[in-house]
């Protein structure tokens, strides 16, 4: 018989500890099935955030390192630069990369390290219970933001893509959702991308990914995918910001 | 080998480069600025890593990175620098990760100002960041030494899986003196633990994170062994003129050197005065002092700093003998006369 769906042998027999219908089970998988079907489980080296995907080296089977709050481009900087050979990925949410780490995210991006970041935006902080992220959309409520986050008393969301996208060393920005089955095949075909970018040793790539939380969102998993197709992606536009290596063909 | 003329941080580089270092992130700060520059020529030249990092908080996360996956690192700063990197010293000691991190001591606290201090003593022994845990601190009195130091600190850091701390100041960081080198390291052992990709083996982690009840309870007190199989093995000090002693003075790096010369005064005076310099600032050596003063009859502790060492002192001087301090705070340095006529005017109140 001719096996047509099997688990991804980068991601060990674990039970799960993320919330139902949270995004990050989903993006792991991608991230695993890339990762086989690329042949590259043997030379990936993960750097895990601070945050719900901390535990991250339980569900990864290959090697993982955990990192302080936002400085997981740091520690992929150093592994990368002496292993040069190797596939280096970090994971980062969007309180991680964005707020405590923006320096990191912003100056391993003006390096051009050779290096995979994925970065997953829920627009809250998930691990904490829910307060206001960097990415919370405007009028959103969260336990910081009870009212509804207001931009002249808190600000305005931050976008990472158009934010990087102006960074000279940067290969591949793309934003991309976990909504429905298109999005999600999408999202896999960025996500390897950016590392076969890594392997051809083109320089830095980030994927944004918008991705649910629906605890936190109170919400039910299923209007949590819906809140993402139609108030997220309204704000944070999915799409390509920059591919450097489809510039050079085009020239 | 012919000796080399060279600054505290060319020494510390050199060094760190002779012991397999192969990798070095830094930002600029005074008094050290020379070592980033002069780690950006010769790193490259031994085929290893050289960052200039955006912050000390980046080029801490970068000697992580760059210890994770098994390579010799590190990182130098001074003071405010060093209170950055406090996040990523926790994490190393956390994770048991090696790295040698070197802090030329300028005056605090705050910006404070560029001139040597001894102002960091509490920060270097007692942990330095959140948790805990212990590094390991050596206090060098010269430039000879900090090139020995750094030479051992590698190794050390890898024997424990721990951080090691230089703890020099500005004056080490800047002046010249004659180096005598030592055989660089070649082939170094692979570390298991290490993340390099999971071929062959099954896939290793390394966190600090143990959310299971109980689990980083037990991790600490793996540390505490550690800690203490340290504190049994790796003391080191040095005594000077203390056969005869009345008085000892206890002083630790540039300002032990300079208690050095006036000793030689008061000697001249006919004082019978005794110098215990520790050189592990943790581990301090308690066992080593309180057997030193067991003739004396009073102690002085003279720091750059306004006396953070007294803590430890008191610790061995389970005899309770009386305690002077001479103290510079703030980036003062104290000179030979005025060390002498502290003391004279303290040993002929008897």
């Amino acid at each position: 018989m001719k096996a047509v769906y099997k688990k991804p042998e980068s991601l060990k027999e674990e039970i799960t500890t993320y919330c139902p219908g949270c995004g990050h089970g989903i993006i792991h998988k991608l991230i695993a099935e890339v990762i086989d079907e690329l042949g590259i489980r043997e030379k990936t080296i993960g750097v895990a955030p601070v945050g719900c995907a901390v535990l991250a080296y339980n569900f990864f089977n290959f090697d993982v390192t955990e990192s302080a709050h936002g400085r997981a481009p740091a520690v992929a900087t150093g592994i990368k630069r002496l292993l040069p050979d190797r596939i280096v990925f970090t994971y980062q949410g969007d309180g991680d990369l964005a707020a405590i780490g923006t320096a990191e995210i912003i100056h391993s991006a003006a390096r051009g390290e050779n290096i995979t970041v994925i970065f997953v935006n829920n627009a809250i902080y998930g691990m904490t219970k829910g307060q206001m992220a960097p990415t919370t959309l405007p009028e959103q409520k969260t336990t910081t933001t009870i009212y509804g986050r207001n931009p002249i008393h808190h600000g305005y969301p931050l976008k990472v893509c158009e934010l990087l996208s102006q960074i000279e060393g940067v290969c591949y920005l793309e934003r991309v959702s976990i909504d429905s089955v298109p999005n999600i095949i999408k999202t896999k075909s960025a996500i390897k991308k950016a590392f076969l970018y890594q392997i051809e040793n083109k320089g830095f790539s980030l994927i944004e990914i918008l991705s649910t939380c629906p605890v936190n969102w109170k919400m039910t998993p299923k209007e949590a995918m819906n809140w993402i197709k139609e108030v997220m992606s309204k704000y944070f536009v999915l799409g390509i910001y920059k591919d450097k290596s489809e510039q050079k063909k085009e020239v | 080998m012919k000796k080399q003329l060279l600054t505290g941080c060319e020494a510390a580089g050199e060094a760190a480069i002779h012991a397999g270092c192969k990798f070095y992130a830094g930002y600029p700060i005074t008094p050290q600025n020379r070592f980033p520059e002069y780690m950006s020529k010769r790193m490259p030249e031994e085929k290893g890593v050289f960052i200039q990092a955006e912050s000390e908080l980046s080029a801490i996360n970068m000697v992580f990175g760059a210890s994770v996956c098994g390579f010799r690192a590190l990182t130098s700063s001074s003071s405010p620098g060093i209170s950055l990197k406090q996040e990523g010293i926790s994490y190393l000691a956390g994770c048991e990760l090696p790295a040698v991190i070197i802090n030329m001591n300028r005056g605090g606290p705050g910006l404070g100002d560029v001139t040597p201090s001894q102002s960091d003593y509490f920060q270097a022994t007692r942990g330095g960041g959140h948790g805990d845990y212990r590094t390991i601190v050596y206090a060098p009195w010269d430039i000879q030494e900090l090139y020995d130091l750094t030479y051992i600190a590698f190794d050390i850091a890898d024997k424990y899986r721990n951080p090691v701390l230089i703890l020099a100041d500005g004056i080490i960081a800047q002046i010249m003196e004659p180096v005598k080198f030592k055989k660089p390291k070649k082939n170094l052992p692979q570390k298991k633990w290490a993340l390099t990709g999971c071929k062959g083996r099954k896939p290793n982690s390394i966190k600090s994170l143990f959310l299971t009840p109980g689990i980083l309870e037990k991790h600490n007190w793996k540390l505490y062994k550690k800690y203490r199989k340290i504190e049994e093995k790796e003391v080191k000090y040095e005594k000077y003129f203390c056969d005869d002693i009345e008085s000892l003075i206890v002083s630790f790096g540039t300002c032990a050197r300079i208690c050095y010369e006036s000793i030689k005064i008061t000697r001249d005076k006919g004082f019978k005065i005794g110098l215990f310099r520790p050189i592990t600032l943790w581990p301090f050596p308690y066992k080593q002092l309180e057997e030193t003063i067991e003739n004396a009859k009073k102690i002085y502790v003279v720091e750059m700093n306004l006396g953070q060492m007294i803590d430890d002192v008191k610790i061995a001087n389970r005899k309770n003998l009386p305690i002077y301090f001479y103290g510079r705070p703030g980036g003062g340095v104290p000179t030979p006369e005025e060390i002498y006529n502290f003391i004279r005017k303290n040993e002929s109140s008897i």
